[in-house]
């Protein structure tokens, strides 16, 4: 290696040791953020609180409530005299379902008539309705199957007819935990790459550092390697820290090849690393990069595939989305992790970074080297 | 080898309409102390980038150590050390630290940047303060590691925009002996400045205002041919009353303070002298002598600003 690169690897090390706190938080963050987003952002929704209002009190009515509470989905938190009570229950936010059980429900039952019941889902939450939904409609049909088979005396599910088995692969037990764990690394590495990178390279012009270099034989590129590689290696190291606390603590698996995972997270860099160059040569200040840095984090968190399926956008949204980078390292580590595939799955994935991260590497160096003159 | 280690031929740079140097012509001999001086803004920092390859001239042509300015800056920038007008120092590296720095971005070997650093240390008065954090040097010692730091590769020739600004006058005479030291070696030194006893101190020099190159020479020269003008120099009290009195005569083109003296510029002041005396005495100042002076440079430099304000007044 040259010693012009030596030299300013070794100076950002200097700068970085120096500087305690900064150094600190660089490990912190991406604890506190694996902890939020696998806890906090989670999408199993179990146990709503649910209130029910029984108006026919029978042994049916009661087996058809027990039904619910089995499910896992409904936590009776009370019972209701009205149905007015449970409009005021909903409203306040206090439950997020309820369960009318009309008077007569036993009755129709036992005449072999239908029985309606009505479960009033609180939509405000989308996520937390669906699956009420859902889940309100499968607890009822069981129910409602074996009702039939007591009363015909056969099993039903003898009967011929469809039967739907569906299984999970990768995750099956649905655990919000595996899919966001190996998405917090990628969060990770790009938000303090992009940051970082930035930062060092604005507080140098606003020390005044900058002109000083630009006059020594030092070329553009190699400020840029230089100024980055050590946060590449605190990425790398933040990279592993999730890894290891994903694994131990949260139970996330890591099926396929961590050399690969590392190497084509090289490869995502070289965007995010582009980013911050990009933004280093906007701003003026290190608070407008710090702004700056925020402000490109938003695409890949909203529309990188990060916390909302990418599927379930409008069309133009998706469009936009081929242009965020994260897009595709998301799926190349969960794709590693969970389901353990080599790199001959994730060919779209590098073709696509191998495009991207050098164009915008490109873009962001030429700008950069005119915010030097 | 080449005798000369800098040169321009109408040399410009305009940023828009403001014309910041305006056809520059001079050259620096090898070994050679070379003052740029002029007010603010007069165009010595441009000047300078542009010989740095930091700005592309508008039009002219310079050479820096044989290397056209703007096809070989990379050539010209290995070979060169420069502190500029703000030149700063990573506050939180040590002294060493950022000697190592700037040495290594040369290509100085670890080995050779030791051996230097004890050496240039001692000749610029930073010895022992190699472990001190910059953040914690006072500022004479940082612009002296400042220079140290644009010395680390050996340079054949040195920039230094404004080094002695905000620096202690034995600092400064320390600086120039270092000044002379080099050159005497083979350097050569291209420095601005506005002190005009630091001017004094430049083998040659310039000056430059408005962006314009206005008069060239050794100070000897300067003060001998440069003027047209003779200075009259007096010692009177009380001085603002006295300043007042001649301006309002119109007997010299400039009347200006010179310290706790005054200085009145103008042609055949000889003749002046006595109704001067007699004028000063009559409005009640007490004037202790008059006389005849060699000029200054600073007169020289007044008396030039002011031709070239007369011969061509600022717009707007
Ligand atoms: N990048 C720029 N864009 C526009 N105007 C500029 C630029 N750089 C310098 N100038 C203008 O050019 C003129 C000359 O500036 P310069 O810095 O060369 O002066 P100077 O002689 O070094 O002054 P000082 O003693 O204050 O350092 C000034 O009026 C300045 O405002
Ligand atoms: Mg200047």
């Amino acid at each position: 290696m040259n010693s012009r690169l030596l030299s300013i690897i070794r100076k950002e090390f200097i700068h970085i040791l120096r500087d305690p706190r900064t150094l600190a938080i660089m490990f912190i963050i991406p604890i506190v953020e694996l902890f939020l987003l696998g806890y906090a952002v989670t999408t199993d929704i179990r146990h709503l609180n649910t209130v029910v209002f029984d108006a026919d009190r029978t042994p049916q009515s009661r087996q058809l409530v027990e039904a619910y509470r089995a499910s896992d989905y409904f936590a009776i938190a009370r019972y209701a005299q009205s149905e007015d009570e449970i409009a005021v229950l909903l409203d306040s936010g206090a439950i997020r379902a309820g369960i009318i059980i009309p008077a007569g429900y036993g009755d129709n039952l036992a005449r072999g008539a239908v029985a309606q019941v009505a479960v009033l889902i609180d939509g405000s939450d989308p996520t937390v309705a669906s699956t009420a939904f859902a889940a309100s409609q499968s607890v009822g049909q069981a129910q409602s199957i074996k009702i039939v088979t007591q009363r015909l005396g056969v099993d039903v599910t003898r009967l011929g007819g469809i039967e739907i088995r569906p299984r999970v692969w990768y995750n099956p037990e649905l655990r919000s935990a595996n899919y966001m764990v190996p998405a917090v690394i990628g969060i990770i590495l790009q938000f303090l790459t992009t940051l970082f990178t930035a930062l060092t390279i604005v507080r140098e012009r606003e020390q005044g550092t900058i002109e000083q270099l630009v006059v020594t034989p030092i070329k553009s590129w190699e400020l840029v390697v230089g100024k980055v590689v050590p946060y590449i290696a605190i990425a790398f190291f933040d990279l592993l820290e999730v890894l290891v606390l994903g694994t131990f603590w949260f139970g996330v698996p890591i099926r396929g090849s961590i050399p690969l995972l590392l190497g084509l997270s090289v490869l995502f860099l070289l965007a995010s690393l582009g980013m911050g160059l990009f933004v280093s040569s906007v701003a003026r200040s290190q608070l407008e990069a710090m702004f700056l840095a925020f402000l490109t984090m938003l695409p890949s968190i909203f529309i990188g595939g990060f916390l909302f399926p990418l599927e379930a956008m409008p069309g133009w949204l998706q469009a936009i989305s081929y242009l965020v980078p994260l897009r595709y390292l998301l799926v190349i580590i969960r794709g590693i992790m969970l389901k353990g595939v080599g790199l001959g799955a994730f060919g779209d994935q590098v073709l696509a970074l191998l495009i991207l991260g050098p164009f915008i590497m490109f873009g962001a160096s030429r700008r950069f080297r005119k915010s030097l003159e | 080898m080449n005798a000369i280690a800098l040169s321009t031929e109408h040399i410009s740079k305009h940023f828009d309409h403001f014309v910041a140097v305006d056809h520059v012509s001079f050259s620096v001999r090898r070994g050679e102390i070379y003052g740029l001086l002029g007010p603010n803004g007069a165009g010595k920092t441009t000047t300078i980038r542009m010989l740095l390859g930091l700005l592309t001239p508008t039009s002219g042509k310079g050479a820096v150590l044989g290397f056209d300015i703007v096809k070989q800056a990379e050539a010209i920038r290995q070979r060169v050390g420069y502190v500029s007008q703000k030149f700063s120092l990573y506050p939180d590296l040590t002294v060493a630290e950022n000697f190592n720095f700037y040495g290594g971005v040369y290509g100085v070997s670890r080995a050779a940047l030791a051996e230097r650093r004890a050496d240039i240390f001692r000749t610029i008065g930073l010895s022992g303060q190699d472990q001190e954090r910059v953040s914690a040097l006072a500022g004479g010692s940082r612009q002296r590691l400042a220079l140290a730091c644009a010395l680390a590769h050996e340079p054949e020739l040195l920039f230094l925009d404004e080094p002695t600004a905000g620096v202690d006058p034995i600092s400064r005479r320390g600086l120039w002996d270092l000044l002379y030291a080099l050159a005497a070696r083979g350097a050569s030194v291209l420095v601005t400045t506005h002190y005009m006893d630091e001017a004094e101190n430049c083998h040659r020099l310039a000056f430059i205002y408005r962006g314009r190159l206005v008069a060239e020479g050794t100070p000897q020269e300067m003060k001998t041919q440069q003027m047209v003008a003779q200075v009259v120099e007096i010692d009177c009290e009380p001085l603002d009353a006295a300043l007042t009195v001649l301006r309002a005569a119109r007997w010299f083109d400039e009347v200006a303070l010179y310290g706790a003296l005054i200085h009145a510029i103008g042609q055949n002041v000889a003749e002046k002298i006595s109704p001067a005396r007699a004028l000063l005495q009559s409005k009640g100042v007490a004037v202790k002598s008059a006389q005849v002076i060699l000029p200054s440079l600073e007169d020289v430099f007044i008396a030039r600003l002011r031709s070239v304000d007369v011969d061509d007044p600022i717009s707007e």
